[in-house]
């Protein structure tokens, strides 16, 4: 617990120049040598091999790849929901590979936000009790309507999901993520459920969520455009990162296109 | 099986179905497994039992019909062989005696028969346990009745110390047999069986006629029937022949001592053969109910894809009958193989108890065809209901995409409630609410477990009331005493005067038969004083009843028999002395637990025969500590035909309700809690499951475990309180029902409320609840989290 409480805490505050604060931040993340192996001997499957990687405190990051080259896998380890088998993960100054599942569990209140492809919303919950849910057990919440606001619900707050849209239920989704004003924000195929225009409605949110909140985002995806809004880009494919690029200009989410 | 689909995928599916709910599934094989296994260990005891002892009574000629008589020349055999509708008939002598046995400071009461001085007995044979048959030449020897011996540990050769008809013999015990016609004794005016409270005896008929002046004479006629007679015509012809010997009343089989208890008995296990299987086999229906409705729940899209693909409603409402039916055949298959092994495990232990030298061992085949096809039955007629739903089911649904289950109708209902709760109590109340039936099955399931438990409890407390009531409140005497023959009222001054005795009171047993229209009644009545005090009748209420002028009062379930109610009168046929057939209004009804009692004044009674002053039997109340005095001196008294002590009574009652049919309550009780185990374990696995992926969600929103926990427990929390009532309520009703199906001629089982036996109940249902509960929060702990999310719902 001492350990958790060590963290330290990105100030939640709006910056004036965004890109000049992202620039002094430091690594929010770091992997060596990581390796996630599903099964053993002949049927095993190695969904990663070998990664090293390093993402920035601040920044909104894309991972590309064909399907079943790993995304998942990765975004899993590095939100603390599944283990790796060789390798480590740091996230700032601590060795995610060391902790136990209380610490885990810690790790994930305190510092993680997560978007999934189908949402998973609490269906007995309406869209305000689903960010409640959240702001419930979080240390510095930010209020559920304004969460809410956020995404641009203000007005649907006492709808229960199954009232909602997919696009709608998805913006609650993001708004319960980033309303314990998350330290990293991971998005699995955000959009893959979605139209493209409503998708991108949610990739504006998520990038106005890195923008203002200052929130390092991980979204994953396999639709290539998707990285034209992206401060580092990915590439992902058998395991490995093939290729890092890094967008001096990222686009606005409105003008990309798939 | 359905045209030419080709079932391979699907038949890996229902592979894949089964495994993935193996411990559900396991839980309801095993309660149907149960239900078939009563059947087929019930029926198969049933049907065992029923032909050893026909085969028994016929192998060793029972006689079915006996006629006692006062003095009776040997010649009037001839005649009685004449009626229409024997086929058999054999005079002896019966006569009553005491036997001393070295330990016991009183001597036991004994019934001693004939045996013919040459050859086998026409009717009543013996099969020989050790020893030796009797020599006619030797007048001393005598057979002893195996389980009497064995009760005393007494040896061959050893003698015996027997008085007969007032004079004391040494005898020697030279074989051990049994009888098909003393499968139980008891001691004299004791209803409960004990071996060791009343010995028979068997003598070479000179020997015995010597003993009781019946030289040439008999005074008990047997009777073997034709297959076309008619018994009440043979009853009535045989008096007519004996009424001018002094004939008792001729009786039949049915009214045999033995034979009734031992038919009481098993009639006892085939009630409960009947009633028991059908409730476990609705259980598993109701479970398998719950599964299957979920399940098809959870697949709407496989469904959807399947009817897409062009399967039509029944081939896939097949695919999932198959699986409960895999479940209810698996459940029926190991309830069998239960049955068998029970059965033959039982069925020894029967034997020995109802005291049969062989057995017919008979498992019912038609047991294992009912038992199969009922599990069958009910659990596809359970899930039928479901499958319906599945017809309504259009293919699209399955390319649209997974829709959050719709909350807000079930939200409205509890506004008030969930104002002031957190999120994860709001979750618990509306999910419950969502599905109130399904909800109010779980509740009842659980209830109808408990109320089952309860009943057994309440059961158990029952049988513990019946022996308190009947040794404390209504029988509080030490002792009762019986005379050879009604003596005058000087006989109970004597008693009043030994030394010891505190308390004396008069009684006096006629047996009679009494009848209604055509309900009639072997049985005896209790002659008691105005305000006897030892042993006391009471009312409903507790309260003691006294016994008016003329006029009868009988126990409850006498009364039912008979159909008579007070106000009404009954035909009371005296079987002693002039035998007269009197008329007797009955004045009121008493509450007993034991036997089936007629009260009524002791004068009237005497009035009613015209031999004033008359007892043949005393109730004795005597001082602590002076009972071994007491004893010595009654021993000497030679009317004395036997003396019974309440201990020992209560004793025999205590081993007969822990052996033979009244054990079965513990199989019950055993039963009744593996049920509700596996009710309240069926509901939590299935909240697990509907809800492993919103626990997954809320353990990546960083929830802890016990938190999470808390949702899946709090639900089966609010089931089972919910539960808890209406289980105390249905176990209440349920145990008056059981009661009375527990209840025989011999003894009542009452049924009240007993607030302990509730709390009990409740207990057991917790503890269920919170292993159930502990077994499915295990999982939490080490889950997969990816996989959990990946799963449906
Ligand atoms: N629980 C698992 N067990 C076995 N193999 C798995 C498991 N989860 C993922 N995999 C395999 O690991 C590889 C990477 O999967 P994933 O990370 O989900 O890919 P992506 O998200 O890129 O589509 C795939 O080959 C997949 O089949
Ligand atoms: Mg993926």
């Amino acid at each position: 617990m001492s350990l958790l409480s060590a963290f330290k805490r990105p100030p939640a505050a709006l910056f004036d120049d965004p890109a000049a604060a992202k620039q002094q931040r430091g690594p929010a993340y770091i992997t060596r040598d990581l390796t996630k192996t599903y099964g053993e001997g002949r049927s095993a499957v190695h969904a990663l091999r070998s990664v090293d990687l390093e993402i920035t405190q601040g920044e909104l990051v894309v991972l590309l790849g064909p399907s079943g080259s790993g995304k998942s896998t990765l975004l899993n380890i590095l939100g603390g929901l599944d283990r790796a088998t060789a390798g480590q993960v740091h996230f700032l100054d601590h060795d995610l590979t060391l902790m136990n599942d209380r610490q885990l569990t810690r790790y994930r209140r305190d510092h993680v936000g997560f978007v999934f492809q189908f949402y998973n919303l609490m269906p007995s919950l309406t869209a305000r009790e689903n960010v409640e849910l959240v702001t419930e057990i979080a240390r510095q919440p930010l209020p559920a309507d304004e969460a809410l606001a956020l995404v641009g619900l203000g007005e649907r707050l006492d709808h229960f999901p199954s009232q909602l849209s997919g696009g709608e239920q998805q913006r609650v989704a993001i708004a319960r993520a980033i309303a314990k004003q998350p330290t990293v924000l991971f998005c699995d195929e955000p959009t893959g459920a979605l139209d493209s225009q409503t998708g991108r409605a949610v990739l504006r949110v998520l990038a106005d969520v890195n923008r203002k909140l200052g929130t390092t985002v991980m979204i994953v995806t396999h639709a290539a455009a998707t990285a034209a809004m992206a401060d580092k880009v990915l590439h992902f494919a058998d395991g490995q990162i093939r290729k890092v690029e890094r967008n001096a200009n990222p686009a606005a989410p409105e003008d990309i296109h798939w | 099986m359905l045209g030419s689909w080709q079932v391979a995928p699907l038949t890996a599916k229902l592979g894949r179905d089964l495994w993935r709910i193996k411990g559900q599934a396991a839980a309801i094989a095993v309660v149907i497994a149960i239900g078939v296994m009563m059947q087929v260990m019930m029926a198969g005891l049933v049907a065992s039992l029923s032909e050893t002892r026909d085969a028994y009574y016929q192998g060793y000629r029972l006689a079915q019909v006996f006629a006692p008589v006062a003095r009776a020349p040997e010649n009037l055999r001839a005649e009685l062989t004449r009626i229409e509708g024997v086929a058999q008939a054999e005079t002896r002598i019966v006569g009553a005696g005491r036997v001393e046995i070295e330990g016991r400071p009183l001597p036991i009461a004994a019934r001693l028969l004939s045996l013919p001085d040459f050859g086998e007995p026409r009717l009543g044979a013996l099969f020989p346990v050790s020893g030796r048959g009797l020599d006619a030449s030797a007048r001393n020897e005598a057979l002893v009745l195996e389980s009497f011996a064995k009760a005393h540990d007494l040896k061959l050769g050893e003698p015996l110390t027997v008085t007969m008809n007032g004079h004391r013999r040494q005898l020697t015990m030279v074989g051990r047999v049994q009888s098909p016609e003393f499968l139980y004794t008891a001691a004299p005016g004791e209803l409960i069986p004990d071996d060791a409270r009343f010995a028979v005896l068997w003598m070479s008929r000179s020997a015995l006629a010597a003993n009781y002046d019946l030289d040439g004479a008999f005074n008990e006629a047997l009777l073997s029937l034709t297959r076309q007679a008619r018994l009440t015509a043979v009853l009535a012809a045989v008096d007519r022949l004996l009424t001018p010997y002094g004939g008792q009343g001729a009786y039949g089989l049915e009214d045999q001592f033995s034979n009734r208890f031992v038919s009481e008995e098993i009639k006892g296990l085939e009630v409960s053969a009947l009633v028991v299987p059908p409730i476990f086999l609705a259980i598993a229906a109701f479970l398998l109910y719950i599964v299957i409705s979920r399940m098809v729940q959870a697949e709407r899209q496989e469904i959807g894809l399947m009817k897409a693909f062009g399967y039509t409603n029944i081939e896939v409402g097949w695919h999932y009958m198959q699986l409960v039916l895999a479940i209810a055949f698996a459940g029926a298959l190991l309830g069998c193989g239960l049955g068998i092994w029970a059965g033959q495990a039982l069925i020894g232990l029967y034997t020995q108890y109802y005291k049969f030298p062989f057995l017919v061992f008979q498992m019912e085949p038609s047991a294992f065809v009912i038992g199969i096809l009922a599990a069958l039955g009910s659990a596809a007629a359970g899930s039928l209901f479901v499958l319906r739903r599945l017809v309504s089911l259009v293919p699209a649904e399955a390319m649209r995409p997974p829709a959050p289950a719709d909350f807000s109708r079930s939200a409205r209902w509890a506004q008030g409630l969930t104002g002031l709760m957190d999120q994860l109590s709001r979750m618990i109340l509306r999910r419950l609410l969502r599905q109130p039936w399904r909800m109010a099955g779980a509740v009842l399931g659980i209830a109808s477990g408990m109320g089952l438990t309860l009943s057994m409890l309440t059961i158990y407390a029952g049988f513990e009331r019946a022996l308190d009531l009947t040794f404390q409140v209504l029988d509080r005497s030490d002792a009762s005493v019986a005379f050879l023959r009604p003596m005058p009222p000087d006989a109970l001054s004597a008693l009043q005067r030994l030394p010891g005795v505190w308390q004396v009171e008069a009684q006096r047993h006629v047996p009679v038969v009494l009848r209604n229209g055509r309900h009639s009644h072997k049985s005896s009545l209790t002659g008691l004083g105005h305000q006897a005090r030892l042993l006391r009748v009471v009312d409903d209420k507790g309260r003691q009843q006294e016994l008016p002028g003329a006029g009868l009062v009988l126990a409850k379930p006498l009364a039912k028999i008979l159909n008579v109610q007070p106000g009404e009168s009954l035909r009371v046929e005296v079987r002693e002395g002039a035998r007269p057939v009197l008329q007797i209004p009955v004045v009121g009804l008493a509450e007993t637990l034991m036997g089936a009692p007629v009260y009524i004044n002791l004068e009237a009674l005497n009035r009613l025969l015209q031999q004033p002053g008359r007892i043949n039997a005393a109730a004795l109340e005597i001082e602590p500590g002076r009972e071994a005095e007491v004893y010595r001196q009654l021993k000497d008294m030679p009317l004395i035909a036997g003396v019974s002590l309440q201990a020992e009574a209560k004793q025999a009652f205590e081993t007969l309700m822990d052996q033979g049919a009244g054990a079965m309550r513990f199989v019950m009780g055993f039963m009744a809690f593996i049920i509700t185990f596996g009710i309240v374990y069926n509901a939590a696995r299935v909240a697990q499951a509907e809800r492993a992926r919103d626990l997954a969600s809320l353990q990546i929103l960083g929830y802890s475990h016990s938190e999470v926990a808390y949702v899946l427990l709090g639900e089966l929390a609010v089931i089972t309180l919910l539960a808890i009532p209406l289980g105390s309520l249905i176990g209440h009703f349920l145990s008056f029902a059981i009661a009375e199906g527990f209840s025989t001629e011999l003894y009542q089982v009452p049924a009240r409320f007993i607030p302990q036996t509730h709390g009990t109940a409740a207990l057991t249902v917790l503890c269920a609840s919170a292993v159930s509960g502990w077994l499915v929060q295990r999982g939490l702990a080490k889950r997969d989290l990816t996989a959990a999310l990946k799963s449906r719902e």
